[in-house]
């Protein structure tokens, strides 16, 4: 009888699992297709011939340019996030000031803004400085973004920080800055680990700043140059299931090797509205 | 020691990028969201004051109704669907070996970006050769719909695939609060004869309520706001029929230049959002707190 109850709980749980994967794994598997087998075929049969110049054919259509404005801007603002971050949650928690509460109260705020309702604002006041489809505005925007989200995960790292470590080393004769780069940075390697981790999945999928900001094409990230890429390749199915994978293939590889940041990042973020 | 660490301009140099950053890039758009809300204004040419005209103009505006009226059915599914979401995550946290590899499988569709997702959806949707309909036809089904097309039906076709891109998001919360429970808790129910349901119902429920409570107003609250997926997928249509507050907003600006109105419509999700939370956590309000 119990054994019996654990097979069903077990049966519930695979077909979960099935829901979660199936769809990924047809698109895996028709983005090594020719439309022919994929309208004829059985959908989850392997393909009959294995079609990688499906990859390398959008590569080179454009896919390549994309992929790269997404790798340098996620890079870009991902050390921007967490150096700011660091260094404001440093000055929060460690220096002495009168006004240290509100500030951090400002940038948990930060955490309930829906971001559509600053959308129309941004985009005028980046028109008037000159930055719409400018990437700057993009990597300026996702720092900011990233910033409160960023620092509530530091938050808590922080204050576990034992104090004799900077009371000793300002005895010593150690300067701010010294002591912050030198000796506190170095010490939060953990949970930096897991705010690049985050981050980098923000930035990667962010669609809708980037959908208003840029319109060149040269300047584009993946997300935004699917979209575009796909209304050219619109009944070649391999093709599209070839750039959707490109698409997913970094923060799919990020998660198999460090999963466990992942979940710690996530449901850290489950405090952002 | 206290005179290095409280130097005015030290503290400053460390504070203002961040400061900085927040300040000019989420609260002053903000209340420019505010100001705009009551302009006549096409985002290039001049403004001009109209006071409250542009919120008259949305309460009389049946295409922002029909939106919210989306928004918040999606918000009723959505908390609905943690229900489920818990059950699965008992489920998982009840000793089931291998349970962290299959926390793992379910948060993979959280990780993909809203445009890929909503990419490949359209393609499981796809009434003759997308994964869905092929199914449907291979078990007899004769003209299975259009999802996508139907106006009916598009906005229900919708919620699938964001239902589908949370779920591991919810139970991975769950769950690792469900892990939390002290396990000499359970063991003593067990002894004095509580049946698995009424563990489930009785004592894992009340422990969790706080976790519960948050993920109600991340699950309204991300519904109202969403935004991403159902603009690649549908773009609101078929003619309106799977619109959205955010969706219809941002036509307004980015399609039909009404900066104006579209600003008043974003303020008044910003708005929306914000109440809902208060009552949401009024309505959830605990009397008396559980300790363990």
């Amino acid at each position: 009888m119990k054994k019996l109850s654990y097979i069903l709980l077990y049966i519930c749980l695979g077909i979960v699992a099935v829901f979660q994967l199936l769809p990924i794994i047809w698109l895996f598997l028709f983005s090594l297709k020719s439309n022919r087998e994929i309208f004829g075929g059985n959908p989850f049969a392997l393909p009959r011939e294995w079609l990688w110049e499906n990859y390398a054919k959008v590569w080179e259509g454009g896919i390549g340019l994309y992929f790269f404005n997404s790798v340098w801007i996620t890079v870009v603002a991902i050390i921007l996030t967490a150096l700011f971050a660091s260094m404001a949650t440093f000055a929060i928690t460690r220096m002495h000031w009168k006004l240290d509460k509100l500030v951090l109260g400002l940038f948990m705020v930060g955490l309930m803004i829906p971001i559509h309702s600053a959308i129309i604002p941004l985009f005028s006041m980046f028109l008037n400085v000159n930055l719409i489809d400018n990437p700057i505005s993009i990597v300026l925007t996702y720092t900011a973004y990233n910033l409160p989200i960023t620092m509530m995960i530091l938050l808590g790292f922080y204050y576990t920080l034992p104090r004799e470590i900077e009371e000793a080393a300002i005895m010593d004769g150690c300067s701010i800055h010294r002591l912050f780069f030198r000796i506190i940075l170095p010490m939060t390697t953990p949970v930096l680990s897991t705010i690049v981790i985050i981050n980098m999945i923000y930035n990667w999928n962010e669609f809708v700043f980037v959908n208003t900001f840029i319109s060149s094409d040269q300047y584009k990230t993946l997300t935004v140059g699917i979209q575009n890429f796909i209304g050219q390749y619109m009944t070649d199915w391999g093709a599209i299931g070839a750039t959707l994978i490109i698409s997913l293939l970094p923060i799919l590889i990020a998660f198999i090797f460090f999963s466990n940041k992942v979940v710690e990042g996530i449901s850290s973020s489950a405090v952002k509205g | 020691m206290n005179k290095v660490m409280s130097n005015k301009w030290m503290i400053a140099f460390y504070i203002m990028p961040a400061l900085l950053m927040v300040a000019f890039l989420i609260f002053i758009p903000l209340g420019l969201s505010a100001y705009y809300g009551l302009m006549e204004w096409d985002g290039i040419g001049a403004m001009e004051f109209i006071g409250m005209e542009n919120y008259i103009t949305a309460i009389q505006d049946a295409a922002f109704w029909d939106s919210a009226l989306h928004s918040f059915l999606l918000a009723v599914f959505s908390t609905l669907s943690l229900i489920v979401y818990l059950a699965i995550s008992m489920i998982l946290a009840s000793k089931i070996k291998g349970a962290d590899i299959l926390r793992k499988i379910y948060l993979i569709p959280m990780l993909l970006s809203s445009v890929a997702i909503a990419q490949l959806w359209i393609k499981v949707f796809n009434p003759a050769n997308g994964m869905l309909n092929r199914a449907l036809m291979w078990l007899g089904v004769e003209n299975p719909p259009a999802w996508l097309a139907n106006p009916d039906i598009v906005l229900y076709a919708i919620f699938v695939p964001i239902l589908w891109q949370y779920a591991g998001f919810y139970i991975l919360i769950y769950y690792a609060a469900l892990k939390n429970i002290p396990e000499s808790l359970i063991e003593a129910a067990k002894i004095d004869g509580a049946t698995p349901i009424q563990i489930a119902y009785r004592i894992k429920l009340p422990l969790i309520k706080g976790i519960v409570k948050v993920t109600v107003v991340l699950a309204i609250v991300g519904s109202l706001k969403y935004f991403d997926l159902i603009y690649v997928m549908t773009n609101g249509g078929p003619n309106g029929a799977s619109e959205v507050m955010a969706s219809y907003m941002y036509k307004l600006a980015f399609s039909t230049n009404e900066f104006g109105y579209g600003s008043a419509i974003g303020f008044l999700l910003l708005i929306i959002t914000l109440i809902v939370t208060v009552i949401v956590r009024k309505l959830t309000e605990d009397k008396e707190n559980i300790q363990y």
